[in-house]
């Protein structure tokens, strides 16, 4: 297939537009339209199904929801049985208050790493850079031995550190990159005008916010999505995330249909909101830092 | 830098505290206390022993715990071997089609095949068992669509089919990261290297064996080991799919599971934390040698030939 439709422009621009370049822009579009449709269609049939009742669930399941099909049990079961808006708050503090200290704390390493040089200075970039490979679920016998003895088991703060000690080795990584291309001019010229070392840091901030972005968005999927230290650290009632809360949810009504589906498109929507939003970014995110 | 003894600058101190400190407390104190509690047994107080290795020889030799271990690498490596045979060609493929110069709106089919990426695979895991199920008859009334209507089985309920179906659910998910990794790599080849080729006549596949597969090789390389950290760290699917005790009798457990479940306890079995960080002992070096292979088999000889 990839014979069949890859790059041939210039060929295409000598003869001008030929069959075979029809052929092949053809071809190309219909094996990304049927991926396309192959990686969403799961999706919508349970966002279009969680909307009709349960007749309809099984009889039509690939309709989408008319007047007479339209149900909403799903949704009622599952804010009756299941406070989805505390998950959801809970979901957003932890991500938001790890992002930020992520972000806080990592930049301020970045800026040193970057600006001065000091002893143990390549040390210490290695020694962040030892985190970026190794998965700290590894050590999880120990962290969650490390907030008992600290009295933050089922506290949204025993989450928050552990991503944000995760999340550490990689922003450094990045925001170090981005830091030593900030010219050193800018830098001496503060200086001269008696700016401290912290008003310098302050003021480099924003210089590198396209680096912050990419961070962000990088980290704040895999946070709001998991499902293991939630499940480990924080799984009483009060403390439950979102992904975490339809975990269990599903478990208990797997057989009521409407609430399964219900409460799946709950999970889903404020992340595929996110996404949407932040779409543009995270693929840039991803792709440039491909390319470093 | 000097040789000199001068006091160590405070703002520099201020500076690199709070993160140091974070991530040692949280990230590499763990790591590294729980590597020396796999070399400790509980003894009847709760007060620890130093047994050496002797955890490590239980579990790779008991028979209470070396089957179970040796299954769960084993089916580690099945799902990395499909991830590696079906998801990273497939995103390969797509890259290439969305690299292609003459495809409008390329940013629109990445944009739609990455959504199932971000969602959390607890979510992906329930859509699918859904779909598979008997119950509800998705997947049987497309296989009847495609003639193959005789196909149709409880998929994630035989042990033979079992790990294979979660591998291709876990493949539709992440199929968006090898594709993004691949198309930045294809993106940024210089374009002077390409239309050379074609000036001299090389077919669209040929160019992409011979001229582009070679120089995005390094992009296959960071491809192939975060594949293998991901898939040996994997969890979730398999306990949201499954359960802990990753069914049907254990043909799904992989690592992850068989980690949880050996230090957190399931059903009336109680969590035994030192053989669970012998587990995760265990994955770190599994982990840790994908990762020097990486670095040391496939980098450096990339950078020689470079040279």
């Amino acid at each position: 297939m990839i014979a069949t439709s890859n790059n041939a422009q210039p060929a295409a621009q000598r003869t001008g537009k030929s069959w075979g370049h029809w052929t092949k822009l053809l071809g190309t579009h219909a094996v990304l339209l049927a991926y396309t449709i192959f990686a969403t269609f799961p999706i919508i049939l349970i966002l279009i199904n969680s909307l009709k009742s349960r007749r309809a669930i099984f009889k039509t399941p690939y309709a989408l929801p008319t007047t007479e099909t339209w149900d909403l049990i799903g949704y009622q079961t599952v804010f009756e049985g299941a406070s989805f808006g505390r998950y959801f708050f809970n979901s957003l503090f932890v991500t938001l208050a790890s992002l930020a200290l992520i972000l806080f704390l990592s930049s301020m390493a970045a800026h040193a790493l970057a600006e001065y040089r000091f002893r143990g200075n390549v040390f210490l970039g290695l020694f962040f850079a030892l985190g970026i490979m190794i998965p700290i679920r590894l050590g999880t016998v120990s962290i969650l031995r490390l907030m008992k003895d600290l009295n933050l088991i089922d506290s949204p703060w025993s989450l928050v550190l552990v991503y944000t000690a995760s999340g550490i080795p990689l922003a450094v990584f990045i925001l170090t990159q981005f830091m030593e291309q900030v010219p050193r001019a800018l830098k001496d010229a503060a200086r001269i005008d008696g700016a401290s070392e912290y008003r310098i840091y302050s003021l480099i901030l924003p210089l590198v916010r396209p680096a912050l972005g990419t961070v962000a968005v990088f980290n704040m999927i895999p946070i709001w999505n998991d499902l293991w230290f939630p499940l480990v650290l924080a799984s009483s009632e009060k403390s439950k995330t979102i992904i975490l809360g339809a975990q269990i949810f599903l478990g208990q009504y797997v057989n009521d249909w409407n609430a399964v589906l219900a409460s799946l498109t709950l999970a889903m929507i404020p992340i595929i909101v996110l996404y949407v939003i932040f779409s543009r970014q995270l693929i840039r995110g991803l792709t440039s830092g491909a390319i470093k | 830098m000097t040789k000199k003894r001068k006091p160590f600058p405070i703002h520099i101190f201020v500076f690199l505290a709070p993160a140091f400190l974070v991530y040692t407390v949280f990230m590499i104190y763990p790591l590294i206390d729980s590597l020396r509690l796999s070399l400790f047994s509980t003894g009847t107080a709760g007060s620890e022993l130093f047994v050496g290795l002797a955890n490590y020889k239980t579990l790779l030799t008991s028979n209470n715990w070396a089957p179970r271990l040796w299954n769960a690498i084993k089916n580690n490596f099945i799902f990395f071997a499909v991830h590696m045979l079906v998801q990273n060609p497939i995103g390969l493929l797509l890259a290439a089609l969305l690299s292609s110069k003459i495809v409008r709106g390329s940013s629109v089919y990445r944009t739609l095949i990455f959504t199932p990426t971000v969602l959390s695979i607890v979510l992906i895991g329930f859509i699918w068992r859904l779909i598979l199920s008997p119950i509800w008859g998705i997947s049987e009334d497309f296989l009847s669509f495609l003639g193959l209507g005789v196909l149709n089985q409880p998929w994630l309920g035989l042990e033979s089919t079992a790990l294979f179906t979660l591998s291709l659910v876990s493949v539709w998910q992440y199929v968006g990261i090898p594709m993004l990794l691949f198309s930045a790599a294809l993106i940024g080849l210089p374009d002077e290297l390409i239309e050379a080729a074609q000036v001299d006549g090389a077919t669209a596949w040929s160019v992409f064996w011979r001229i582009k597969f070679p120089l995005i090789l390094p992009t296959v390389g960071i491809v192939a080991v975060l594949t293998f950290v991901g898939n040996f760290n994997a969890f979730d699917l398999i306990y949201t799919t499954q359960g802990a005790l990753a069914g049907p009798n254990f043909a799904t457990d992989i690592l992850g599971t068989f980690f949880f479940r050996t230090f957190f306890g399931f059903q009336l079995q109680a969590g035994n934390p030192t053989m669970g960080a012998t587990i995760a002992g265990v994955m770190f070096v599994i982990i840790l040698s994908g990762v020097l292979l990486y670095f040391f088999g496939w980098q450096r000889r990339l950078q020689r030939i470079e040279l």
